[in-house]
């Protein structure tokens, strides 16, 4: 073997790649690919989640429509009920406002009937008075005969 | 083969052995292993560079999606050995992953493919893969030591580092035996490193140039040797690559003990 001062140039040649590598290769490198690393982390892990979101939002959607029909069910029936109530109500009404009206109706001809009476027993009693005193000849004291005209009014009653 | 003629077997042989180098004595330097391994990283690294400097977190290109590849295999084997925190491991793994297996590459190109081209410019001698150089293992080895004692005293200190040395493994009483096996231990490290990578890829080498010699003597052995070529560069695939990876491993585990008590 011939050993010479090659030895010493390959060390420096060795220790000028070392240094190559050490300040311009492998950091870079190793930055690249343990930000790969990560971008890729992150984007699986992103995709799970937009999966997983999406699952989440269908299941909302569906319960919304289904609470949806439920209140749409609710409100039909309560329209429904509500007009029946409505139609029970007016008929109600329509009966009483009938009885009233018929019930006015009759006390007003009552009273017609009354005030009627009233005037034929107070003409009736004047016309009596009046005949008897054509029958008599003579005046009869209506002060004195009031008692005996009263009864003949509530008789006439 | 196109270099036979006058030279022999053995001469071609050494001939590809042979390292470029200027000077003599220690103070000479293997021209050709400096070059192409320099050239080799200054490329790699540039082009990882460039594209790291652009490197963005969305969908990564082809090239960066390649090199971020490679990368966190690397980073995924230190992050299972090397628990301590440290900035330096991970790209010093990478640093010797992807270096030393581009210059164990240069071994699938055919033999006598860059010698060739560079004795028609002129150039005399070229060993093309740098790994068959111990310079080269050796510098890288050492150099790794050099690191490991490094992280021995960031994360024991000096006096943890020296507790550990005199009382493991057989308490404090025997304290120089420990000692001197840890100094043993500790050098076997480099040793070991730069020895494995040297001796893998120099016998791999050595059957290229075998096999090109085999198919020099004659025309009738070129259709096997061109077979047995292929085979062994198909199987040297899988060793460029294991030796690449060993050599990442095996600093990576030596970080992590010099990082955490034992």
């Amino acid at each position: 073997m011939n050993i010479n001062a090659t030895l010493l140039g390959q060390a420096l040649w060795f220790a000028l790649f070392i240094w190559l590598t050490m300040k311009y290769v492998w950091p870079p490198l190793q930055k690249a690919m343990q930000d790969r690393q990560k971008e890729i982390a992150d984007g699986l892990a992103a995709g799970e989640k937009g999966r997983q979101e999406l699952a989440d939002a269908a299941e909302k959607v569906n319960q919304e429509l289904q609470k949806t029909k439920e209140q749409a069910m609710e409100i039909i029936s309560q329209a429904e009920k509500r007009s029946g109530e409505l139609v029970e109500e007016a008929k109600n009404h329509a009966k009483a406002e009938g009885e009233r009206i018929v019930s006015a109706a009759k006390a007003e001809v009552e009273q017609e009937v009354n005030r009627a009476k009233e005037q034929l027993r107070v003409q009736v009693a004047s016309l009596a008075l009046a005949g008897a005193e054509q029958i008599l000849q003579k005046e009869i004291d209506a002060n004195s005969h009031a008692d005996m005209l009263k009864r003949l009014e509530s008789e006439l009653g | 083969m196109a270099t036979a003629g006058p030279q022999t077997s053995g001469e071609y042989i050494s001939h590809h052995l042979q390292n470029l180098h200027v000077g003599e004595g220690f103070w000479s330097l293997h021209l050709d292993t400096l070059i192409v391994s320099g050239l080799l990283g200054l490329i790699a690294f540039g082009a990882m560079m460039l594209l790291a400097r652009k490197a963005s977190s969305g969908i990564p290109s082809g090239a960066q999606n390649c090199v971020e590849m490679i990368v966190s295999v690397v980073n995924d084997q230190v992050k299972d050995t090397f628990h301590a925190k440290s900035g330096l491991v991970t790209p010093l793994a990478i640093t010797i992953f992807v270096w030393v297996f581009l210059m164990n590459a240069m071994d699938l190109i055919p033999v006598d493919f860059l010698p060739l081209a560079a004795s028609s410019a002129g150039v005399e001698y070229l060993k093309v893969v740098p790994t068959t150089d111990p310079n080269l293992t050796f510098g890288m080895s050492i150099a790794v030591f050099f690191i490991m004692i490094a992280m021995n005293l960031k994360f024991k200190g000096v006096r943890g580092l020296l507790k550990e040395a005199l009382t493991v493994p057989f308490g404090k009483y025997l304290f120089p035996i420990n000692l001197l096996f840890r100094i043993i231990e500790d050098l076997a490290k480099p040793i070991s490193l730069a020895l494995r990578l040297f001796g893998n890829m120099y016998a791999g080498e050595m059957v290229f140039i075998l096999l090109a010699v085999w198919m020099g003597a004659s025309y009738w052995w070129v259709p096997a040797g061109a077979m047995l070529s292929l085979g062994w560069a198909l199987f040297h695939i899988l060793i460029i690559t294991l030796q690449a990876f060993v050599f990442m491993m095996l600093t990576v585990v030596y970080m992590s003990m010099a990082a955490e008590n034992h």
